[in-house]
């Protein structure tokens, strides 16, 4: 499972007073995704891995998350660093051009 | 009830009045440049006369770092410090404002290097004014007890939540002695309730303290700080009528007026020198002289409407800065002509740079100031910039 909340859906404040007092606000809430900035996507090639979770313990931004065995890759928040690939032991991850969107 | 009076420094005041506000930490840097409050405060805790928790940290910054973590779990804090320790704590001081919370801080006003000095001016908190914390400058000891215990009040406010920085001149306040009246512990709870926010941090409600924000929310949440210290004025004027009303001292909120009902020139004070400038007001009132003296005591929020209504019925108005921002003039200077700026026919004003790096302001200086006030230049205007007590000759050779 992504180890993260959903996404909430946030409605703009149209006043001021809208706005939490200076900014911080109920932890666990999360209005947008994070991953434009990605120019090349981790892929995993699930026969490779050994599940050692490796990845899951250098990636800086913690959106490696357990699946079954193995691992899988939160790409809404996948800043597409290669710190995963450039760490497998095994080679299993393979960073691939994001396609111009 | 018998009044508790002492003989007591303004640091031992400051001590006090932190004590009678019952913070539940301390978080100070213990070496120079600190004042002794904060030894004040150790010897309390240690004795057991304050209950709370003392956080020596490694640096300034360190200590407001810490006075935020602080007040993030909703528990009041105090914290001390002076010149180049402002200085250390500089990003700190706009992270505390934009985080909102209600710090208490004692600033002794103090010169700062090069060339290195110990002694008072006020460069080090006026180079802040653009931090968002509320800036108070008292006059004495009794003043900066008093604010210590006000500044709680005003910072904790909900409309408000502020930081709040209390201003005092280092050596002239901090380390000269004069009785202080202590509150009575019981009438302070009274006038100091324990701090409530809903904006804190909790096992049941976990937050995500300062995070970040993207173009589109950011203004909208500086403009959030702008509104508080706008609506802390109300605030202020309040809960120094309360105070007034309950230990029988009124500060008079923003500014101080003394003598200006029927003045010609007033001189704008900010802080200790005010005192002085008490003195060569009586001596000249006596012969005849119509002269006023404006204490500013909040440089943030700034007392816009208080110097103008002072002002736009007199003829000069020299300002005093213990600080310069070089190149052009002195801080208090710029806000006050800012201020005046909005009236129809503003009155003429000087610039009076004086007291740097804790050179004394004597009574013959303060009536050199006024008399050119009143005298004027004779034509044309007097030279807008001055700096006073220069002992050497500053023209070209």
């Amino acid at each position: 499972m992504k180890n993260r909340p959903g996404i909430t859906k946030w409605e703009r404040p149209s006043h001021i007073d809208d706005y939490p007092v200076g900014p911080s606000f109920d932890a666990g809430h999360l209005i947008t995704t994070n991953a434009a900035w990605r120019t090349f996507r981790p892929v995993i090639d699930l026969a490779k891995c050994t599940g050692c979770y490796r990845c899951y313990l250098v990636c800086p931004d913690g959106v490696i998350f357990k699946k079954e065995d193995k691992v899988d890759i939160d790409l809404d928040f996948c800043k597409g660093c290669g710190v995963c690939s450039y760490e497998c032991r095994v080679d299993a991850i393979e960073m691939i051009k994001e396609s111009g969107k | 009830m018998v009044e508790d009076k002492r003989f007591i420094s303004g640091d031992d005041a400051v001590a006090f009045g932190a004590r009678l506000a019952r913070p539940h930490v301390i978080s100070a840097y213990p070496i120079t440049p600190q004042t002794v409050v904060v030894e004040r405060l150790s010897e309390m805790v240690e004795d057991g006369s304050l209950k709370a928790e003392f956080m020596h940290v490694e640096s300034e910054h360190s200590a407001i770092s810490a006075a935020m973590g602080v007040s993030v779990t909703g528990a009041r804090v105090f914290t001390a410090t002076s010149s180049q320790g402002l200085l250390y704590m500089a990003e700190g001081l706009f992270y505390s404002a934009g985080g909102r919370f209600p710090i208490v801080m004692m600033n002794a006003n103090r010169s700062l290097a090069l060339p290195w000095s110990i002694y008072g001016d006020q460069s080090d908190s006026l180079s802040q004014l653009n931090s968002g914390w509320i800036q108070v400058y008292v006059e004495d000891a009794q003043e900066v007890l008093d604010m210590i215990i006000q500044a709680y009040r005003v910072a904790e406010d909900p409309s408000v939540l502020t930081p709040f920085m209390v201003n005092l001149d280092g050596f002239l306040l901090t380390h000269t002695y004069e009785p202080v009246s202590i509150p009575d512990q019981a009438m302070v709870d009274a006038f100091l309730p324990p701090f409530s926010t809903h904006n804190k941090i909790s096992f049941e409600k976990p937050l995500n303290i300062g995070f970040s924000t993207t173009p589109q929310d950011n203004l909208e949440y500086k403009y959030q700080q702008h509104k508080a210290m706008l609506d802390s004025v109300e605030v202020i004027q309040k809960v120094d009528a309360e105070f007034a009303e309950r230990f029988g001292r009124r500060y008079g909120g923003l500014v101080e007026e003394y003598f200006c009902n029927d003045a010609e020139v007033v001189l704008v004070t900010l802080g200790s020198v005010t005192g002085t400038a008490r003195v060569v007001v009586d001596r000249m009132r006596e012969t005849g002289r119509r002269v006023g003296l404006l204490k500013i005591r909040y440089m943030r929020p700034f007392p816009v409407n208080e110097v103008n209504r002072v002002c736009e019925t007199v003829k000069r108005v020299g300002i005093i800065d213990r600080d310069i921002s070089f190149g052009y003039e002195g801080t208090v200077f710029t806000n006050v002509n800012s201020a005046l700026s909005r009236l129809n026919n503003p009155p003429e004003t000087v610039n009076f740079i004086c007291g740097l790096g804790g050179r004394d302001i004597p009574k013959e200086d303060l009536e050199g100031m006024f008399l050119q006030l009143l005298d004027g230049s004779g034509s044309g205007k007097l030279e807008r910039v001055q700096f006073i007590g220069m002992r050497v000759s500053i023209n070209d050779r």
